[in-house]
């Protein structure tokens, strides 16, 4: 259990009101982001994220399975995530953490509502055979915000992601020797993350903003502007004028977000 | 006329029978943990990280003379051709034992009661060779976190494939080998802290690949010895 000293917390929140914060950064300004794909080469898509001291690997593995029975004609989206001790002393080994989960879910929801990957398209034979997508999220080093960093990884690695070309003989998944393709996709999705410290929203928490939190705030957009995910978190309320800034905020800076996945 | 080349055969990546794949390794590569590195051997991407020495939450290993050494090896999901389902399993478990034993003749713990320092090792792009690998980047992590130690332990393993003795196996030649002798040293003294060996050896085999994986592991550990001078001798 870790403690944040009162002394931390009464700083940060002055520093956040008089609209300042410990890095020196401005309110609604990202720490420097980078993207390197193709860094697993076992991994059909994979993507490393690096967000100020923040990294996450996602890798994407595509294998051929059956569709749900609910939706015989769409392919299989699998987001999990595994937080390691390696990222940080505070996360343990064992079944994955509800905090895992959250953010497998929220990165799952961003990439799925925004119907980035035409899921249509990952059909190989309707009720039979579809294409199934298993991205994995593995946190690296974590120094606060998991979220947004993850969510870029993921976006990066299956933008880069192959798939074998697969065709069906005598009811068999036969694969097309050295002709792949590319993932369906849509659109690119960013999330942008805020906390709530004294009464301001702030972009990009660092880990030690993380600490001293009193709400969280996850707004995931697509290039076009149309906000498809969000997930509030923290121990307390945000007001409506403070979701509302936080909205607007985050459709300002999600071209500049976007940006970074286009720099390959 | 015919000539028998004295040169052995050429591997199927090109390397000689003795030479390891292109290795690097480099220190202090975490933010968050105490000690850290990260290695590649060939197409192995290996992060070790080191915690402590902190207090022992693991009852069952507590000793009230010493400090405790917990390795935990594992996988990523992505690491592996099908994709390897999240977690520990039989192998796994295995591996963070030996892992330990590899290790722990080369700590001082003794200055540590009722203590544990904790290794991790993420393995998150493999490809044969990892279990040394592992062990060659969890001792640059335990070096990096300054913890006591009389020897820096370094990893390499000598199989054989088409009836012949090599160093290093890739993950093809394993699949494809005949036998696989991972080893660690402590290259200070040359005692032996891991060895396991499966597949099919004469004794004159396996004593040749004993002495070709100690002659990898020597070499394994000027790279480790590099990595820490890199990090903290300054020029």
């Amino acid at each position: 259990m870790d403690v944040t000293p009162e002394i931390i917390r009464d700083n940060l929140t002055n520093l956040v009101n008089n609209n300042q914060r410990v890095d020196g950064r401005e309110l609604d300004e990202y720490r420097d982001i980078s993207i390197e794909t193709g860094v697993i080469p076992k991994a059909e898509g994979s993507a490393l994220c690096t967000l100020g001291g923040t990294k996450v690997i996602v890798g994407i593995k595509p294998s051929v399975g059956s569709p749900f029975e609910d939706t015989p004609d769409v392919g299989v989206l699998m987001t999990n995530c595994e937080l390691v001790p390696m990222a940080d002393p505070s996360f343990e080994s064992g079944p994955p953490s509800p905090e895992s989960i959250e953010l497998a879910r929220v990165v799952d929801r961003g990439i799925r509502e925004s119907e980035m990957v035409n899921l249509k398209e990952l059909c190989i034979e309707e009720g039979k055979h579809v294409w199934m997508l298993f991205i994995d999220i593995h946190v690296i080093d974590n120094c606060g915000n998991l979220f947004d960093c993850a969510s870029l990884a993921a976006n990066a690695a299956l933008k880069t992601c192959k798939l074998k070309k697969a065709t069906i003989v005598d009811d068999e998944v036969v694969y097309v020797e050295d002709e792949t393709l590319d993932v369906p996709l849509n659109h690119n999705v960013a999330l942008s993350t805020f906390v709530k410290i004294g009464d301001k929203m702030i972009l990009d928490p660092s880990l030690e903003e993380e600490s001293v939190l009193s709400a969280r705030l996850s707004i995931g957009i697509t290039e076009e502007g149309s906000i498809c995910s969000m997930q509030k978190g923290g121990e307390e309320s945000i007001s409506k004028e403070d979701l509302f800034f936080a909205v607007n905020t985050a459709l300002n800076k999600n071209e500049e977000i976007l940006a970074n996945l286009n720099t390959e | 006329m015919i000539f028998i080349s004295e040169e052995r055969k050429i591997r199927e990546d090109g390397r000689k029978y003795n030479e390891l794949r292109p290795i690097k390794i480099e220190a202090g590569v975490l933010e968050r943990a105490d000690g850290s590195a990260y290695v590649e051997v060939g197409g192995n991407k290996i992060f070790a990280c080191v915690y402590g020495p902190k207090e022992t939450y693991k009852r069952r290993l507590l000793r009230p003379d010493k400090g405790v050494i917990s390795v935990r090896y594992s996988m990523a999901p992505f690491s592996v051709d099908s994709r390897k389902k999240p977690g520990p399993d039989r192998r796994s478990n295995e591996i963070s034992k030996i892992t330990e034993d590899a290790l722990r003749p080369a700590l001082l713990l003794e200055g540590f009661p009722r203590s544990m320092v904790e290794v991790y090792i993420e393995v998150i792009s493999a490809e044969g060779g990892t279990r040394c690998a592992g062990v060659t980047a969890a001792a640059v992590a335990l070096a990096d976190a300054g913890i006591p130690m009389k020897d820096i332990p370094a990893g390499c393993a000598a199989g054989k494939m088409n009836d012949e003795v090599v160093l290093d196996l890739s993950e093809i030649e394993d699949k494809n080998g005949q036998a696989d002798v991972p080893l660690v040293i402590m290259p200070r003294t040359g005692e032996i802290t891991l060895l396991q060996a499966d597949g099919n050896l004469s004794q004159e085999e396996f004593e040749e690949a004993i002495n070709l994986a100690i002659d990898g592991c020597m070499q394994v550990s000027e790279l480790q010895k590099e990595a820490l001078k890199a990090r903290y001798v300054l020029e």
